[in-house]
């Protein structure tokens, strides 16, 4: 006899305001099957898991159900605690009367019935339920990390520090993302060189750490603790080894073109180190511009090398490896300001974005850190600054605030006034967003060396006799402002990656309506991703600036850590299982499984006097991660998820319709 | 084919130099187009302010009567090529008015096609083209591209260009030899609406405009609305005044048109002298 | 003076933006005060109340200042703001709003406006085709304001552009459509010259 216990939650008011609690009991309890109903305020609290482990030893329970949350908040909890009492936990089944059913409703008399009902369904599955035992796998303890920004340098750091073996995949000719190009970083003014550099130099040189630049992932299989990639390292035609870094190749090279680094603003050579700390500290050649690849001539950077380290013949490099966790942190990038025509960028050559003011106010910058208008290369006496240009504006760019603008908008007036003392700076402004520790003390020193901050947006700017003039309004004011300025910088929003979403598909984890990637839950899994050995760090997964980032990056290193420091993984027995009598060997499982879980196996059996061998499905519990899309794929029924057998979904839809 | 050609009240008035010279362009060009039989008023300028049904119902009327002639609506007039797309836009994507404005019609509408401007069919037959016919040159004459609000806003459905950096006119424009000036209002509002009840502040609207070509160095202002044209024209108080003239008016006199036909002789600010100073006229 | 109580709006809070969106004025609780339409606004520099403060009074519910607000009728009608809003505000559409129910509760601020638009609309009603010399002559009779302009009209009238009125032949079915203009409300005819009937509600919108 199955002898299944119920225990119905208030949870506080959240469940007992809306349900009627000692009404579901009641019901409950004239359920067949049912030989034990009783109620809690909280029943997750220890005095509500005491009960049950209680009344599984006093009333032999051989089966639970918890009329509560939904399983995604507490069915870990109750089945430890059901395990912990001796019982299988997977012979634990919740009914979500609280966000099915309580949080939706207001009406108690609609909502009670509702709650039996759940309750009555939980019963006919858990009735079903059999004993499940989950499996171990062995885990690869090597970290996979997917971008060499300040997000991907700390999460190295941290993992390879930790005593495991990392390899990063950056997809430049160096490491350190956007805040190499950054001159100081708000709100204590550190020269982000200062504290970059050392960071990449350490990565660098870790017995630890291994460093794939100019290097992409192409494909990645296989699941956590066991992830196959391969990764493509693009051929530098230079050889590391050999290359002392001399950078006469770079002196003596006849082609260039606009330097990504600096944003445009300057050039670099067809064979060029992005900036002179790279790292690797080697030279990389750009095939499409170089004149030995388009032209078939020059070859002069291999004549002047004194170590003989160019190598024109160098070919890509793919590399297929084991991996056991992966984190991704690919980073932002900056939004196309060009959609703003009213602003008028990529007309006005004096209207420039926040990253190339950056690199004008850099000493390794085009200018050697004079800000100097690029139209014609004159020191500016007025700078107005434009926030939200693309952030929170669903017209043209996108809906969410980018998070670091109003911070480096700041520093942008601070810096300015630095290196120009006599010169205004205006801010157009329709928030100052500054919560974060001594942020609001950044502002106020803003406000102080005399920036004028001005509320409201700008509406349109224009060319006149030399100035730009920039047409605003003044909300405070309730008047239209315009300011003859010199230089226009305009806060571009940090935007996803443009290959984000084929990066995600890569991982097999989700993104988000704008490509940021997605974190598994927004306040309480904000790190791990919905993909088991897969973690975010950094800007990926939405905007924020270095201090948040690196935190960001840590906490992806300690999951990978506490990831490895299990010598195994025990997977979940919720997994799908042929019965191999009723399989006729189509194999149609196969073609919808997203996992590539289903092999083919043959099999032998007796028919009668004959010996027969015939083709039937297989599942590789490793790699199932128990979607069931193969169980509603099969026309014999012959595929089960177990937990979820067919069997049970039946009894469930019988107890709610019948 | 061709085109169902729909003047608008103003060019029946004020505006009948762009009428004559839209007409002839189109004769020159051996493009097709019939009246529209029956027009009636869109509206412009006021239903709008009135009744949000009215601005959709007045210019309906005719969209449906083009629909009946199976061709393209076309019109010259920036304010009737607004409330016309305004309402094809609007019978298409609200069936609830659309049933109601239909109704009183006793008619259908598809909208197979978009209501067009005089610019839409001249940029249709091509830039390139319409500079191969070109017989007069304009050489030196340099113009100041004017657009106004209506042509390009609201951007849902007014499409002639991009609204905030338009560069069609200047393309035709320059078919006829003519040097377009870079400058910075060519989109900006030159209050036409308010010329009748609010004259002081639209005298200081399109001063301003006339004011800011004057400084990029125009010697006149092109515009393709009637509204403009009236108030730029009627309405400059700068110290240089600019004749304001029709794209087809120019098109016309680099065909070689007579200048007569075209109506250049009945603007406010004289437009032939500067014609004649150039020798153009 | 007294302060601005907002509890006393609450009743129209929401159902004062919803009669706006209704006419046309779409998204305007989503206006979050950036200024950028005024900042655009050719003709911000004339009004007393900038578009955004007006876009403001009708998320507050401040009906009867948003509809005596001189601004509704200052507006051209450009669209630049509508066009750069960030949140998709259609502002000319709520000043146009505005204005339909400003004419339809008979808020009266602005008399040459009002009168221009009824002029306009009652010829249409009779022709079926606006005739630019009669509506010159008969908004000047309804706006008192007669010796404007009269040397720009007499220079038109010798080049003949100014011709006398025709009506066209459908102007039956035109006039229908003036009937369906709203669906039901009570209307009242306003004699503003001999010969023109027009048309306002008597109730609100
Ligand atoms: C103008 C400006 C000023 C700023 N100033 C400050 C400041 O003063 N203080 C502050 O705290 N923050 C500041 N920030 C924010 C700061 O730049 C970011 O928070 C930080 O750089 C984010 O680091 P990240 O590692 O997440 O991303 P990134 O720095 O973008 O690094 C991502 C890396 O991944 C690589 N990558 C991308 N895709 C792939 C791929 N498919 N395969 C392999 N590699 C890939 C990229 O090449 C890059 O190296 C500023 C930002 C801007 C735009
Ligand atoms: S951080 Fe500031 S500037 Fe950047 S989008 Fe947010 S509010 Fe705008
Ligand atoms: S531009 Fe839009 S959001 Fe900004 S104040 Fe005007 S209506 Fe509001
Ligand atoms: S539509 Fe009206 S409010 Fe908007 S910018 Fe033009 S004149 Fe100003």
């Amino acid at each position: 006899m199955i002898r299944v216990g119920v225990f119905v939650c208030w949870c506080g008011s959240n469940i007992a305001g809306t349900v009627d609690v000692g009404k579901v009991a009641e019901e409950a309890a004239r359920i067949p099957g049912v030989v034990h109903v009783e109620q809690n305020k909280y029943t997750c609290s220890d005095p509500g898991q005491d009960s049950i482990r209680k009344a599984i030893k006093e009333h032999r329970l051989d089966r639970v159900v918890v009329a509560a949350c939904s399983p995604r908040m507490h069915e870990n909890t109750f089945r430890k605690c059901a395990a912990s009492a001796g019982l299988n936990p997977y012979l634990v089944e919740m009914a979500n009367i609280r966000e099915h059913c309580s949080w939706v409703h207001s009406d108690m008399s609609v909502s009670t019935p509702k709650a039996v009902d759940i309750v009555r369904r939980a019963v006919a599955k858990v009735k079903r339920c059999v004993p499940l035992h989950p499996s171990t796998i062995p885990v690869e303890k090597r970290a996979l990390v997917i971008g060499g920004g300040i997000a991907g340098i700390q999460a190295a750091l941290d993992i390879a520090e930790a005593g495991y073996d990392v390899t990063v995949v950056e997809r430049e000719p160096t490491i350190g993302g956007r805040m190499a190009q950054l001159d100081k970083t708000f709100p204590t003014l550190d020269c982000s060189s200062c504290i970059l550099t050392p960071k990449m130099v350490d990565a660098a040189s870790h017995p630890g750490i291994r460093i794939l630049t100019y290097a992409e992932v192409e494909e990645i299989s296989g699941y956590v603790g066991n992830f196959e990639v391969r990764v493509r390292k693009r051929a530098r035609s230079v050889d590391e080894a050999r290359c002392t870094a001399c950078g006469i190749c770079i002196l003596k090279c006849p082609t260039s073109r606009d330097s990504e680094f600096n944003m445009g603003l300057g050039t670099r050579k067809a064979i060029y180190m992005p900036f002179p700390q790279a790292v690797p500290n080697k030279p990389t050649i750009d095939r499409e511009i170089c004149r030995h690849f388009t032209a078939g001539k020059c070859g002069i950077c291999q004549k002047v090398c004194p170590s003989g380290a160019v190598d024109f013949s160098q070919e890509d490099q793919v590399l297929t490896e084991k991996f056991g966790a992966v984190v991704a942190a690919t980073g932002a990038t900056q939004f196309s300001v060009e959609v703003y025509g009213e602003y008028g960028y990529g007309r006005y050559p004096d209207v420039i974005t926040g990253l190339e003011l950056e690199r004008l106010i850099s000493s390794t910058g085009p200018t050697d850190g004079k800000i100097r208008r690029p139209s014609d290369g004159k020191i500016p006496k007025t700078v107005v600054f434009i926030k939200c240009v693309g952030s929170r504006d669903e017209n043209k760019g996108y809906p969410y605030c980018s998070k670091a603008c109003c911070m480096y908008t700041a520093k942008h007036a601070i810096l300015l006034k630095e290196k120009i003392p006599s010169a205004s700076a205006y801010v157009f402004y329709m928030d100052v967003r500054a919560g974060g520790k001594d942020y609001e003390e950044f502002y106020k020193r803003s406000q102080e060396m005399g920036t004028r901050y001005v509320r409201g947006r700008v509406s349109r700017i224009y060319p006149l006799d030399g100035k730009l003039i920039v047409q605003g309004e003044d909300t405070l004011l309730g008047e239209r402002v315009e300011v003859e300025a010199d230089l226009v910088v305009l806060a571009a929003a940090m935007v996803p990656q443009p290959d984000a979403p084929e990066m995600a598909r890569k991982l097999g984890i989700s993104y988000n309506q704008y490509g940021f990637f997605s974190e598994a839950h927004p306040k309480l899994r904000p790190v791990e991703t919905n993909t088991a050995g897969v973690f975010l760090a950094g800007t990926c997964q939405g905007p924020k600036d270095i201090p948040e980032t690196v935190a960001q990056a840590s906490a992806a290193a300690a999951k990978v850590i506490s990831l490895f420091a299990k010598s195994e993984l025990s997977t979940n027995p919720n997994v799908a299982s042929v019965d191999e009598s009723l399989c006729s060997g189509c194999l149609w499982c196969s073609n919808v499984c997203p996992y590539k879980a289903i092999e083919e196996k043959i099999i032998t059996e007796r028919a009668g006097k004959e010996t027969v061998t015939r083709t039937v499905a297989s599942v590789n519990t490793g790699l199932c991660q128990g979607c069931g899309a193969c169980t509603v794929a099969c026309r014999d029924g012959a595929m089960n998820l177990l937990g979820f057998t067919n069997e049970q979904i039946l009894a469930e839809v019988e107890a709610l319709c019948l | 084919m061709g085109y169902a050609y729909y003047p608008g009240c103003s060019l029946h008035g004020t505006a009948k130099e762009y009428d004559m010279s839209s007409r002839a362009c189109l004769d020159f060009l051996g493009i097709q187009y019939r009246e529209l039989p029956d027009w009636s008023c869109c509206g412009a300028s006021s239903a709008h302010s009135v009744d949000h049904t009215l601005a959709v119902s007045l210019p309906a009327r005719n969209l449906t009567l083009a629909e009946q002639m199976n061709l393209p609506l076309m019109t010259p007039c920036a304010a009737c090529y607004s409330r016309l797309r305004g309402a094809h836009h609007a019978l298409r994507s609200d069936p609830g008015l659309a049933k109601k404005v239909l109704t009183v019609l006793g008619s259908e509408y598809k909208g197979r096609y978009e209501p067009l401007s005089i610019l839409d069919v001249l940029y249709q037959y091509g830039p390139e083209a319409v500079g191969e016919k070109v017989t007069k040159k304009l050489k030196e004459l340099r113009v100041a591209c004017y657009y106004g609000c209506l042509l390009l806003r609201p951007p849902d459905y007014a499409k002639f260009d991009d609204p905030e950096n338009p560069g069609k006119m200047e393309r035709l424009v320059e078919t006829t030899g003519a040097s377009a000036v870079d400058w910075p209002h060519r989109t900006e509002c030159c209050g036409a609406s308010l010329s009748l009840s609010d004259t002081k502040l639209v005298v200081s609207l399109a001063t301003s405009i006339v004011d800011m070509a004057v400084r990029h160095g125009a010697e006149c202002i092109v515009t393709a609305c009637p509204m403009c044209q009236a108030n730029l024209d009627m309405r400059q108080r700068g110290r240089t005044k600019l004749p304001v003239y029709y794209v087809t008016e120019l098109l016309g006199l680099a065909f070689g048109l007579e200048p007569k036909r075209l109506g250049l002789t009945t603007h406010m600010v004289n437009a032939i002298s500067l014609l004649r100073a150039k020798q153009l006229a | 003076m007294n302060h601005l109580n907002l509890s006393r709006y609450e009743g129209e809070w929401l159902s004062f933006a919803q009669t706006v969106e209704a006419e046309g004025g779409k998204k305007v609780l989503s206006c979050y005060q950036c200024g950028k339409c005024s900042a655009g606004c050719p003709l911000s520099f004339a009004m007393e109340q900038q578009p955004h403060q007006v876009m403001r009074m009708v998320q507050l519910g401040l009906s009867d200042r948003a509809l005596q607000s001189p601004t509704i009728w200052r507006c051209a009608g450009c669209f630049t703001c509508t066009t750069r809003c960030p949140r998709g505000v259609d502002i000319a559409g709520v000043m146009s709003a505005l204005r339909v129910i400003a004419l339809a509760r008979n808020v009266r601020t602005s008399r040459r406006a009002q009168a221009f638009h009824k002029v306009f609309l009652s010829l249409i009603k009779r022709y079926g085709r606006i005739n630019e010399f009669e509506l010159v002559v008969r908004y000047k009779l309804a706006s008192m304001n007669l010796f404007q302009d009269l040397d720009l009209g007499l220079r038109m009238f010798m080049q003949g552009k100014l011709k006398p009125p025709r009506g066209i032949a459908g102007v039956r079915q035109v006039r229908a459509l003036f009937r369906h203009e709203k669906g039901g409300g009570k209307r009242s005819g306003l004699r503003l010259l001999p010969g023109l009937q027009l048309t306002r509600h008597r109730e609100g919108v």
